[in-house]
Order: C-alpha cells, then structure tokens, then sequence
C-alpha cells in the first residue's frame, strides 16, 4: 500500500513539474513577445536584436524551443546568463548554496519557537498569552520582510550599532561572522513564519484535545503532561510537519526581498537582478529551479506524514 | 471516614444538580434539580431524547465538563466522596480505580495512532500492575470481553477494527479496573442491530461477573428495559420520574413517560390499518427557557391550571417512584391527541414499479465493488414495502438505482406500470421523474438552509407540475396543509423549524408532483421518538388519501411491523427474503432474518441468535451463499459452494436459502405448517 | 463528513449553530475587530479624499528640490523626501495606490475563483484533477517570484499587476471553494434537486452558492491582505508602479540608502503606515473568519 502510495505522489509531483516547465517557459519565452527587442531595448538595431535571438535560439518555433529548453534542464544545462556570460546552473547552484545559509539560520530559530509558541498558545487557551501569540504572531506575518527589516535595521544596526545591516560577510570571514551578518534577515524572515506556524500548531492541539480519544485518554485517569505529550502532541504535530514544509515556497518568495534589502548574493537577489534586466534564461532557469525545490520538499513533507500516520500506512491491510 | 460507614454509601448520589451552558454571551440553564441515586451493584437507567442533558449528567459525573459548562449547584457522590472538590490527584485516581466510561461511537473514542494493546495497557499500568504482568493482564480483559485473538487485536490500530469489535477494547478498558460505577453513554447507538445485541449482551454477563454499579444512558427505552434495574425520565433537563423499570414503563406515573410509550409501535400494537399511533404535541423547549410551572405542560393533556404555575415536586408514588406531576394519579388516563381510527385505504394487486435482475457494481481503486447482485422485486399500487438490513448491505443503492442516480448494471429492467423505465433520471419523461420521488433520513441535509420553505416546496412542484404561477402557488400551499402545516411557515427557513416540521416539509416536497412511490429512507431515524410517531401518521394519511406506494428503508423492526405490507430483507447486496409483512414476522424465517429479529432489546438473551464474526466486503463476497460465513444454520458443503436462488417456498414468500421450510420450521421451533396460516391470506 | 448522524440522544454537547445575527453579535463583541475595522476605514478615507487632505501636493512641485530631505519639523510634521515633497502628504496619499491594486486584484480573483470552484466542485472527475495539478504548479512558485516573472515579461504596468496577482488567486480561492462546494455536494438538496432534475446553474448559484458564501467571504478578507503585502514588496522591488505615483512600498525603496546617513523619515513613515495597514486588514480577516467558523 505504501510503495503504491509513493509512486503516486512521485508521479504527481513530475506531472506538476512538467505543468510548472510549461508554465515558466510561457512566462519567458512567449508573453515577452520579442526576447532580443525586450533584452536590448527599443533603440537596438534590427540586426543586432535579429543577431541576439539567434543565439539564444529564441527565433525558433516554440515547441521546438520548449524541447530544448526542457531536455537540457533534464541534463542539468539551463543555458546561458545574458548579463553574467555563465552558465544559469552554475550561477543558481553558488546562490542556492548562500540562500541555503539564511534559510537553515531562519529555520532553525523558528521551527522550535513557533511550535512552541503553537503548543503554549492551545494549552492556554483564551489566555492573555494565547491572544498575544495568536493576535501578535498574526500581525508579525501579514508586516511585509522590508518593512520589518527596516525597523530591525534602524534599530539594531543603525541606532545600536549592534548588528551589521548587510548580510554578505567579508570574504573568508569565519561560521560566527557569517552568522552575525545572517542574523538580521533570517529575523525578518521568522517573524513571517512564526505566526502562521504557530496557528497551525495551535489548531492542531487544539482540535487533538478536544477529539473523543483525548477524552477517553483523560477519564482513563492519565496524567494531563502525558495525555498532552502522548495522545495530543502525536496527532496534533503530524499536520504541521506538512505545513512547515509547504512554507518552504512562502521561504524563497520571503528571500527575494530580504536578499535585496540586504544585499544579499542568493537566490533571491539573482532572480531579482535577472529580471531587473531582463535576463530570461536566467529567469527561467532560477524560477524552475525554485519550484522543483518547493515540490521536492513538499514530496518530502507528504511522505513524512504518510509514513508517520498509522492510517495511511497501514492501509487496506486490516 | 470509617470503613463501616463507606459501606452503606451508595455507588451514586446526586444531589439537587443544576448545571448552565455559556452560549454566547449568556449562561442558560440545562439542568436543574437532578436527585437520584444508584445503588452498589445496581444498573440505573437514564432515558430521555436528544438535548434532555443525559449526556451533561454523565460528564458531570466524570467531572469533565466542556469548556463552557458549570455546575452551579448541588453534589455528587460517588461512594461518599463528592466529585465536585476533588484535588486533581484525587480526580485522577477516581478515575482510575472507581469510575469509569464507555462512549458513543466507539471509531473516534482510541487514539488513531497507538497500538490497541498499548492503550489497553495504560489502564493497567495508572493502576500500577508491575510491567511484566501487563501484557498478560491485557490479553486476560481481551478475553473477557470475548475478542477471540487478543494477541492480534493487540497489534493493531484502531482504523483497522470493525465498530464493534472497537467497542469491545473499550468496554475492556473500562471494566479492567473492576470500578465501582461504569458509565455507558449510548454505547450501541450506531452499531448494527445484530452487533448491539452482541455488547449489550456482554455488558449483562460482565456486570453480572464482576458486580459493578452501571449507570445506562440510552434514548432507547427498548434498551433500558432490557438493562437496567430502575430508571430516571429526563426531560429538558429535569427529572420526571424515577422508579424501578417495570414499574415506570408498566404502570408510569408521568404523563411524559405514557406519551413516550404511545408513541412507540410495538409487537403489542395494532398495524397500521388497525391504529394510529398516538403522539405527543408541541416542541422540547429551548435549553435554558424560563417556565414558570411544570416544564411539561405546554405538551401534556393532563395539563391544569395549577401545573402552568407551579412547579411539582418530585412525589413519591406507589410502587417505591417519584413523580414530578402533581396529578401522577392520572398519567395514565391520559387522553389520546391523535383519534385512534386509523385512515382508510384501498390496495390493489396491480404491479406499480417492477426491478428484474438488478445489480450495480461501483469500481473503487480499481477493484470492483458488488452493490446489488441479483434482485427481483415488485412494489403493488398503493402498498407499503419495507427494506431491512444492516448497513451496508445495499438498501440505499437499491433505493438510488430505482430513482436513476446510481445507473444500475447492463441486464437490469426496471419497469413503472409495465412500461420501461431508463436507468438515468436525465432521460425520464417529466412524469416519470415526479413518480418516483424521496424522502431523506437527515432533513437537515436535505433542506437547503439557504431557502425558505415556500421557495423549497414551490420549486419542485414547479419543476415537477410546469404550470402557472398562481397554479404553483395554490399546489404549494395545498401541500403544506397536507403535511399539516401552516402557511405561516411559508416563509420560514428550515433552521426556525423543528426536527418534525422540517421533515414535514421535505415529505410535502416529495409529494409535489403526485408521486406514485415515494422512497422513505429511514425518514424518522433522526427524529426523537415523540415525533417520529407523528411523521409514520402522517405517511399513513398520504398514503390512503393520494393511494401511493411506499419503499420504507427502515431498521427499526417495529415501525416496520407497525407500517409494512410486505417486507424484504437485505444482506450484502441480495435480498434473502421477501413476503408479506405477518408473513416475514411470523416465521419460519431466513436464517439472517432469525438473527436479526431476534437481536430485538424487547426479546429475552435465551432466544437469541448470534451471529459470529463480521459482515464480509463487497468487493470480496463469500463463495456459494453470502451468509454462510456467519449462518448459525448452515448445513454443509452446498452451502458453501452454490448461491441460493430467490426462490418461492410459499404463495408470496419468498427465500434465498438451501434449507427447506420444512426444515426451517423445525430448527426455529415453530409449530407445524398447518397452524400457522399467513394472516395475509386468510 | 459523508453522512452527518443526527442520531437522537449524541453525545455532543450540541451547540446550535451560529445564525447570521450571532454571527454580527460575536463580531461586534471582539475588540480585534473593532481596531481593524477602524484603521481600515482611516486608511479607506485617505485613499479617496486623500487629495482634499494632504497639507501639500503629493507629487510635488519643482521648487520642493530646495528644502530636499527636511527632518521632521512643524511645517513639515514627517519631513521631506529626496525630491523635497512632504513625506506626510505622500504617505496619506499613498493608501489609494495600494488599496486599489489590492482590492481589484482580490475582487478579480474572488470572482474567478469563486466560478471556478464552483465548477469544478460540482463537475468533479478529471476537470477536478487538472485543476489541481495546475494549481500546485502555480503555487510552487512564490507569489512575488510569479509577479516579478510576469511584470518583467510584460513590462511594469498597474493593470498587469492587478492581472498578475488576481490570477495567481484565481486558483488558490477556487480550491477553497471547491473543497466547500464538495461538501455541500454531498448533502441530501442537492439529491433532491437531481430528483426533479433541476437546471445545473440553478443548483450551482441558487442552491449552492448561498451556503459557500461565508467560505467565500473569509477567503475574500484573508486574500485582501495577501494582495496587500505583494503589491507593497513588488513595489518595493520596483515592479509594476510608475515611480512617480507615491507608493509606500516605492518610498522606502528609494531612501533606504539613506538610512546609514541617519535619514529615517522617509523610511519609517511609510513602513509604519504598511504595518497599520496590513495588521489593521488582517485583524477584520481573523476575526470574520473567526466568528463564521
């Protein structure tokens, strides 16, 4: 039943994939209308518009251009960068690799945090702290990163002076430089998340206490700590392992702008610049890129859950 | 407290209990002066219908009440010790050790994600058995409640255990501490008849075995006769009356409690062309209503003036009761609010619809799945046919397949006057399509709660009718005075209406364009008991005045008796029996039928038929017979390998069975055949 | 969810459900949304009067460049920007850009959305399944990526953000409404109407759609506050608003360099009055959805 399970969901993830590759090479290749002219400006010559086409190939039938686009990406070549000269796979690769950096810093301050602030906020509920994390949290998400990031950088960098209010370390600088200078974006970036983590969590606890086995699990006579660890934590964090990972997609969107306000070389401020200049190969392939991140780590999550959830695991073998 | 005095306690004291709900802003009352008493090793009964707080006592009593509950007076006394201050520690041992619970539906009450044997084990270790005995003390309670392979059950999660099986862990769970009340809160409502015979026989030989005071909570009074020793009539929060059984329901001292018995058709009461069924008027008042006088007498035909102004007690009566009526002498004098002739009707032998060869099979995740397989069956104009079974046992799919929702298999031919009917709903003529119409089990489902009443009725009699305005308007309003409604709910939404009206409504709209058969599926099994009684007259009325037929889905035996002309029986998509109504009660019957008339709560456990293991899938029926896998008459080998056909034992009668009648007779003890003549026919 | 059992005798506590008045008293009883709702309307008062308001020409005049980058003052109650304009009369000013690119681009996804899912709730099968698929294709992209994607190929303009993002909602709302319209798809008047063999847009709009109408409008609130915060961080990214407009997100793009300087004004006035904003929005959406629920 599992190994069934997981076919499937892999098989949707590519069929998504494939629909996103199709959807992204529209965005770049077609709704721009003429690439060379859009790439070089309206005082470019014809030629040298009709010479830049040729060589991005983008004069060709667009079937034909999707094949190509769609088989080198299968074969890890996404073409070249107009403005870098570089290969688009090695640009994104060095920038994943920076990113990666912010988004485990934010990550690993906000799992734990916004759980617990979930966990606290269902167990005291209707409670002073309960609105202060369900209200607060709830703000915190909807304030825009730039504009959380400026207050923290007017604050701490600015004002204290106690922070760096840009994120790219010197060169060479070593782990706690770096993280230094992470520290700030990667605040930006949990204040978004806290609050829809920790709503999540909540209802989940929430809904795990008021559910008919909790009651059986309370009039059998356990203790509150263990029906809460035991019976309310087992079935109520299972939902939230998918929501974390679904978060990933809210992540690198939430990067492009704390990369920009930050100065930050990732993937964010490489698909910034790349369409600032209407860079389109390297659009398309960081934009693919992303999603096939955002899939796998949901394909990830859904199976997490599957393999956690004695239902869908044990499925059909009663 | 000395060891002596703890001796005379009785297991349960409650004493004047008043509770409130916060809804919305304000705190409403739902129960107030709530006194009995359950005493050791005693089965006390709580009986009354949905929303008179049965529930509330209970949860009160396990001092877990929902967020926005309050006890606001009185205690509760289990074994001398009140449960209202308890330190949490206190709590937690009580209910370990001395109270304990088994719940309605029983697929929600485990963790879905622990092992049954660990959550069984939990008990026992709260009551500190070492842990090397544990698993042997499991497996022991396993046993105890009869499931027959406790290793394996143990090893399992709940979503892979059958409802009743499920129930079982929970009562293990429940009795494993051999505690000195147990609780059982609806514990069979939602199971099949056959499988709430089986737990409530086991609760019997359990309290039996380990001698435990057992408070019933039921809204079946079937079910608490059978169980219970004494009895409480709830009723909008307060208690009516309280006595031992027999007394309460043989000789009941509250009118209450004689409506409630009018209204419920039993193997004692006339048919339906012998009698009507009386019922009782009017609503349950809303929870926290303030009534000044006898909370009972806007509905009760005793009613004086005294009783609208004050407030009885609860009088002791003969016969070691108490009754809150200050004219209890005179319950049972209680004048009948419906007359008793009952409506006058014609039937002929002419076939109204026909289905031949019918079977449907769904494909779900890609395996087929045998819904109906093989059915033969004819409803005669004007008459009443019931279908009985367990679920799933296709009654609903039958019903869907004949009004063209579900498209039945290639080979079926169904047939409405003799003419050919489609199997899609889309392809019927207009006409077809207002013959053939439902009534749902749930109105609130099947009303949209969006519209008002007149925009609910008018647009099928305008859909079924295709006349003028006026004409549609006239026809609505004609069909809510035949359903016995006003028209000052014209422009009433199902939400301001009752359980009753509103399935009033949907019945008026089944009859919008002159049906000849209406589809009644289970139409009363979400209503309370008084007005369930209520809809069956009215069905009976619009049955003699229009001269329609019914296709009555029921598994209440007894309204079946009471309403049914002739009766088929279903099991995992086949019927098993077919004949007249009399016919079918009396015997001799199909095997299954045996069983599952005899899983009736009104019949004594001697005569019982159990039936052994679970229903089997669809998607996998048992090879020869369906039933032999469970047939407590099986005889051998063909039974095995052969299907039965629906054969014609008698005139009328019909059997899928290899047993011969003869035979049949002999095994159910039934006298020979000549004595017991068909009433139908004589 | 399949089939609601009403059987008599529950256990559940049953509480009767929410009528619309009760559902207007909860409402009017929170606080949360009484805060929002006001600053909500504030904010809605500026976007239209904005121009009867501001104490100096929004856009400002040649002769501003003289007094460029003015501290907060009395004349000047927020200061001046780089081009010497009032940062007060900009921020007032810069409600109508925002709210009217977030409202049309939520009203333009409701309503597709809305007819979308109910479609495809009803239909069910394969139109379903694709749905879903593309659905997942578009929300694997971030929604600022997805309109930094389609603004660059279609060049800046306010109309293709409204377009952008009221797209990308098109199929976020219409599986909110899908998962509802499935569920009522299951209860016994939609049978019935099969049973009188009711038109199919009279059961999809005149039966259905009344009932999903409280998803709908929750969705429609919690959208308004999304659409808020993208069209701020495009702005701020420089997608999709001519620079001149005054724009919040636009503002502090151009003068967050002076911050190191010690300049914050032109900065915190706008990011202060997105935060009032968009909490202020998602206040009322937490607390409608909150007491439809």
């Amino acid at each position: 039943m599992m190994g069934r399970f997981v076919l499937r969901r892999f098989g949707l993830a590519l069929i998504t994939l494939a629909l996103l590759s199709v959807l992204v090479f529209i965005g770049t290749q077609l709704l721009p209308g003429d690439v060379g002219r859009r790439v070089l400006g309206p005082f470019a010559t014809q030629e040298s518009v009709d010479a830049l086409n040729a060589r991005l190939g983008t004069d060709r039938p667009p079937l034909v251009q999707y094949t190509d686009w769609i088989g080198g990406a299968v074969t890890g070549d996404l073409g070249d960068s107009i403005t870098f000269a570089r290969p688009v796979t090695e640009l994104v690769g060095r920038a994943l690799i920076n990113s990666a950096k912010l988004a485990a810093l934010a990550f690993v301050i906000v799992v734990p945090l916004s759980i617990w602030g979930g966990i606290l906020a269902a167990l005291r509920r209707g409670r002073l702290i309960d609105r202060l994390i369900t209200v607060g949290g709830l703000s915190a998400t909807v304030i825009p990163e730039f504009v959380s990031g400026i207050v923290l950088i007017l604050i701490f960098a600015v004002t204290l002076g106690w922070l760096p209010g840009t994120a790219s370390a010197p060169r060479g600088s070593g782990f706690f430089t770096q993280m230094r200078h992470l520290l700030l974006p990667a605040i930006c970036l949990t204040l978004v998340l806290f609050g829809y983590i920790a709503r999540i969590t909540r209802a989940g606890v929430i809904e795990a206490m008021e559910a008919d086995y909790t009651r059986t699990a309370i009039l059998k006579g356990l203790p509150r700590r263990v029906v809460i660890r035991r019976e309310v934590l087992r079935n109520a964090l299972l939902p939230t392992i998918a929501v974390v990972a679904s978060q990933m997609g809210y992540l690198i969107g939430g990067l492009v702008v704390v990369e920009v306000l930050f100065s930050y070389q990732g993937i964010g401020q490489l698909l910034y610049s790349a369409a600032q200049n209407a860079d389109f190969p390297l659009l398309a392939g960081g934009v693919l890129v992303v999603g096939a991140m955002f899939q796998g780590s949901m394909l990830l999550a859904d199976l997490a859950y599957s393999w956690l959830n004695p239902r869908i695991r044990l499925a059909g073998s009663g | 407290m000395t060891a002596q005095t703890a001796i005379t306690h009785p297991a349960l004291e409650v004493r004047d209990l008043a509770l409130e709900y916060r809804i919305g802003p304000d705190w409403k009352s739902a129960l107030r002066d709530i006194n009995f008493t359950v005493e050791r090793g005693e089965s006390f009964g709580l009986v009354g219908e949905s929303g008179c707080g049965k529930s509330t006592v209970a949860m009160a009593i396990m001092h877990y009440l929902p967020r926005n509950g309050r006890v606001t007076q009185g205690s509760i006394r289990l074994a001398g010790r009140d449960v209202t201050d308890l330190s949490p520690r206190e709590l937690r041992d009580l209910r370990v050790n001395k109270i304990s619970m088994v719940y309605q539906n029983p697929g929600t009450a485990l963790n879905p994600s622990i092992r049954i044997g660990r959550q069984v084990e939990d008990v026992f270790e709260l009551m500190g058995v070492p842990a090397r005995e544990r698993e042997g003390r499991v497996r022991q309670v396993l046993d105890k409640v009869q499931i027959a392979d406790p290793i394996r059950v143990m090893r399992r999660y709940p979503h892979q255990l059958s409802g009743g099986m499920l129930q079982r862990v929970v009562i293990a769970m429940a009795i494993a501490s051999r505690p000195a009340l147990l609780i059982l809160d609806e514990p069979t409502t939602g199971l099949d008849a056959t499988v709430e015979a089986e737990v409530l026989d086991l609760v019997r030989d359990l309290r039996d075995e380990i001698g435990t005071s057992v408070l019933f909570i039921s809204h079946s009074l079937a079910v608490i006769r059978k169980m219970c020793d004494r009895v409480a009539v709830l009723y909008a929060g307060r208690l009516m009356a309280v006595g031992p059984t027999e007394e309460t329901f043989n000789n009941p001292s509250h009118p209450y409690t004689v409506g409630l018995l009018r209204c419920l058709p039993s193997p004692e009461t006339g048919r339906r062309d012998e009698t009507t069924l009386d019922t009782i008027p009017g609503f349950l008042p809303p929870l926290g209503a303030e009534i000044t006088g006898c909370i009972y007498a806007e509905r009760c035909g005793n009613v004086q003036d005294i009783c609208r102004e004050v407030e009885p007690e609860l009088i002791p009566v003969p016969g070691d009761s108490v009754s809150r009526c200050h004219f209890w002498d005179r319950a049972q004098e209680l004048p009948r609010t419906v007359p008793e002739a009952a409506p006058r009707r014609e039937r002929s032998e002419e076939t109204l619809l026909a289905i031949t060869n019918a079977s449907k099979t769904f494909v779900q995740d890609g395996a087929p799945v045998y819904a109906l397989h093989d059915i033969d069956l004819e409803i005669r104009v004007g008459e009443t046919v019931a279908l009985v079974g367990e679920s799933g046992s296709g009654k609903s799919t039958l019903a869907k397949v004949l009004l063209g929702i579900h498209a039945p298999d290639d080979g079926t031919v169904i047939a409405l006057s003799g003419k050919g009917l489609s199997a899609k709903v889309a392809q019927r003529t207009q006409g077809e399509i207002g013959a053939i119409q439902m009534v749902f089990q749930n109105p609130d489902s099947a009303l949209n709660r969006r519209h008002s009443v007149r925009r609910i009725i008018g647009r099928a009699v305008r859909l079924l009718r295709r006349e003028g305005r006026k004409e549609t308007d006239d026809r609505t309003k004609n069909l809510m005075r035949e359903v016995r409604m006003g028209s000052q709910h014209l422009l009433a939404k199902p939400r301001q209406l009752s359980g009753g009206l509103k399935q009033r409504v949907a019945i008026a709209r089944a009859f919008a364009g002159t049906p000849a058969l209406v589809i009644c599926d289970e139409p009363t099994s979400a209503l309370d008991v008084s007005v369930q009684a209520a809809i069956i007259n009215l069905l009976a009325e619009l049955q003699a005045e229009e001269n329609v037929s019914y296709l009555f889905i029921s598994h209440d035996l007894n309204v079946v008796r009471y309403i049914a002309d002739r009766v088929a029986v279903m099991y995992l998509g086949r019927l098993m029996e077919v004949g007249s109504s009399p016919r079918v009660f009396a015997g001799p019957h199909h095997p299954y039928t045996e069983a599952l008339l005899s899983a009736s709560p009104d019949l004594e456990e001697d005569t019982r038929i159990r039936l052994e293991g679970e229903i089997p899938a669809a998607s996998n029926p048992p090879s020869g017979c369906v039933f032999q896998t469970r047939c407590p008459r099986k005889i051998g080998v063909i039974c095995e390998t052969v299907e039965p056909p629906l054969e014609e034992a008698e005139p009328g009668w019909f059997k899928r069975c290899h047993i011969p009648i003869e035979e049949l007779r002999l095994l159910q003890g039934q006298p020979p055949a000549e004595v017991t003549a068909d009433p139908a026919t004589t | 969810m399949a089939q609601p059992s009403h059987s008599a005798g529950g256990f559940r506590l049953t509480i009767p459900q929410a009528t619309r008045s009760q559902r207007w008293q909860v409402l009017r009883r929170s606080a949360t949304f009484w805060v929002g709702a006001t600053i909500v309307v504030i904010w809605v008062v500026f976007a239209i009067f904005g121009d009867f308001v501001t104490p100096f020409d929004p856009l400002g005049t040649p002769a501003d460049v003289l007094n460029r980058l003015e501290a907060p003052s009395g004349e000047h109650p927020l200061g001046t920007d780089e081009l010497g304009r009032d940062v007060l009369s900009r921020v007032l000013a810069g409600a109508r850009q925002v709210l009217t690119v977030a409202l049309a681009a939520t009203v333009l996804g409701t309503i597709f959305g809305t007819a979308l899912g109910l479609v495809v709730g009803y239909a069910g099968g394969i139109v379903d399944e694709i749905l879903s698929r593309i659905l997942d294709a578009f929300l694997s992209i971030p929604l600022v990526i997805t309109g930094m994607l389609a603004l660059t190929a279609l060049g800046p303009n306010t109309l293709g953000v409204i377009v952008v993002i009221g797209l990308v909602f098109t199929p976020i709302i219409a599986k909110t409404v899908r998962a509802a319209v499935l569920s009522e798809r299951q209860l016994d008047y939609v049978t019935a109407a099969q049973l009188r063999r009711d038109n199919g847009l009279y059961v999809l709009f005149v039966e259905i759609l009344p009932n999903v109408a409280n998803v709908i409008i929750v969705e429609f609130t919690v959208r308004l506050g999304y659409a808020i915060f993208t069209v701020l961080a495009l702005s701020f990214l420089g997608f999709g608003i001519e620079p001149s407009i005054p724009d919040w997100g636009l503002m502090i793009a151009q003068h967050r360099g002076y911050l190191t300087g010690g300049i914050w004004w032109p900065v915190l006035f706008p990011a202060l009055a997105i935060a009032s904003l968009v909490v202020a929005v998602n206040l009322v959406a937490d607390s409608i959805s909150q007491a439809f629920e």
